[in-house]
């Protein structure tokens, strides 16, 4: 399996690249979605405990079909196994990990992410839209490092990465970094901050593609 | 002699009055009191406003409740999982109000009310749409919102394990909201798989204390949603 391609890093590339910044033994909090990729590429000789905000600590990976239990699920209702020392609790202490400041990381996908860390990752604010919006608020609020795993652009080709969000925000100042397709990007005081291009991929190919500047290494000294 | 069990769910929801707010236990199908919600629909009462996390799948449960048109407004976090077209019909249509909550807020205030906290302040939703016009208050430089406590008129919720007294166990992911909202209503109400004398099940291990729990309904093998919904069910 590549995990680099001539257009940067593939969704399994962009997870196996954020999970070597996971320390070991990291209580990490994966979103629905491409975040989910993480769990498939923990590097040789760490171990995550893996959080699902419905209830279980120790999360593990989709069940053999004869071990399906389906009051055995995760936050994207999907079953799910539980590795040696999970642990199950009810909504009030699952929150109370996440908004205590309890766990280590929250990965999550964007819809925007500003360059002073405002995401919006739940409602485009479409008048037809279903609002739902789930653990994502209590999430980014109440985790100390957030992580942000997304496409650097849209299916348009638009921006994700953006000087101010234009959909309604999950939180403000929230996102640690973000690991996209074609770089990994910090969010500092300073606004986007280069930390990695992709393979193959420059620097002006990003900063075209982002909606406000990044700093680069050499500019934050 | 504490006997806390009633001979059938129909019997169990036969009080719920028009216009009572219900807590209703389930994350997805996890959880879900399949049983307690058909018996409601047969019993009939109207103008409810139901607190869960979600809105149900297909037509059978928490869908089929909306689907009867017997509830006029939710508080929910998610109300639009996939498989759910019930609420999503419902609400375009104008005929369902929504109270979209963070779910660890709607957990918290399900947990304040239950424990005569009738506010508190949390870092959730600040400087989000959910916190418009909501008072807020600087603790420690950060900005919090007020939330206020919930209380119900009826919880329903599904256990694995209960006894004569209403100490509850449940099943893995299917805790969730269960343990909060049996302890925020006026009557709380328990279907569970396993029903035994009290002095059966381990104090150490009991999840939700008896003194939370007005009645309990055997329901020996419960329906799932998944199932339900892949046999083409619906309900009535």
């Amino acid at each position: 399996m590549t995990s680099a391609t001539a257009n940067g890093w593939t969704r399994d590339g962009i997870a196996k690249r954020l999970a070597q910044d996971i320390p070991n033994g990291s209580y990490v909090n994966l979103g629905i979605g491409i975040p989910e990729l993480v769990a498939s590429h923990v590097p040789e000789g760490r171990t995550f405990i893996y959080h699902t905000e419905n209830g279980l600590l120790g999360m593990g990976p989709s069940p053999a079909a004869s071990e399906s239990d389906p009051e055995l699920i995760n936050a994207g209702k999907r079953r799910v196994t539980m590795m040696p020392g999970a642990a199950f609790f009810d909504q009030a202490t699952s929150f109370a990990m996440i908004r205590g400041g309890h766990l280590d990381l929250s990965v999550l996908g964007a819809l925007q992410v500003a360059a002073n860390g405002d995401l919006a990752n739940w409602s485009t604010g479409a008048d037809d839209a279903i609002p739902a919006v789930g653990g994502a608020m209590d999430l980014v609020a109440g985790v100390k490092r957030v992580f942000v795993m997304t496409t650097h652009v849209t299916k348009e080709g638009e921006p994700k990465l953006v000087q101010h969000c234009t959909y309604p925000l999950t939180g403000r100042g929230v996102v640690t970094r973000i690991y996209s397709d074609l770089a990994v990007i910090d969010v500092t005081e300073r606004g986007f901050a280069l930390v990695e291009l992709a393979p193959g991929i420059a620097f002006d190919f990003v900063q075209e593609r982002t909606g406000a500047p990044i700093i680069t290494k050499h500019a934050r000294k | 002699m504490i006997d806390k069990r009633v001979g059938s769910a129909r019997e169990a929801v036969a009080d719920i009055f028009d216009g009572a707010t219900v807590m209703i236990g389930g994350f997805g199908e996890a959880g879900s009191p399949i049983e307690l919600i058909h018996a409601l629909i047969d019993q009939g009462a109207r103008g409810l406003t139901v607190v869960s996390n979600n809105t149900g799948t297909g037509l059978v449960g928490l869908a089929a409740l909306l689907r009867a048109e017997r509830v006029s407004k939710v508080i929910c976090s998610f109300p639009k999982t996939a498989g759910s077209t019930v609420f999503p019909d419902l609400y375009r249509a104008g005929r369902i109000e929504l109270e979209l909550v963070p779910q660890g807020t709607l957990a918290e205030r399900i947990r304040a009310g239950g424990a005569g906290i009738v506010a508190f302040y949390t870092p959730t939703a600040v400087g989000t749409p959910l916190a418009e016009g909501k008072e807020s208050r600087v603790f420690n430089n950060r900005e919090h919102v007020l939330e206020y406590g919930i209380r119900a008129d009826f919880t329903l919720i599904k256990g694995c394990k209960a006894d004569t007294h209403g100490n509850v166990l449940y099943h893995r992911t299917a805790r969730n909201f269960a343990p909060m909202m049996a302890t925020a209503a006026t009557v709380t109400i328990v279907q569970a798989a396993e029903v035994v004398e009290a002095g059966a099940l381990d104090p150490e291990a009991i999840v939700t204390p008896g003194i939370f729990v007005d009645r309990v309904v055997h329901v020996p093998s419960p329906a799932l949603e998944s199932a339900l919904n892949e046999a083409g069910a619906s309900y009535p």
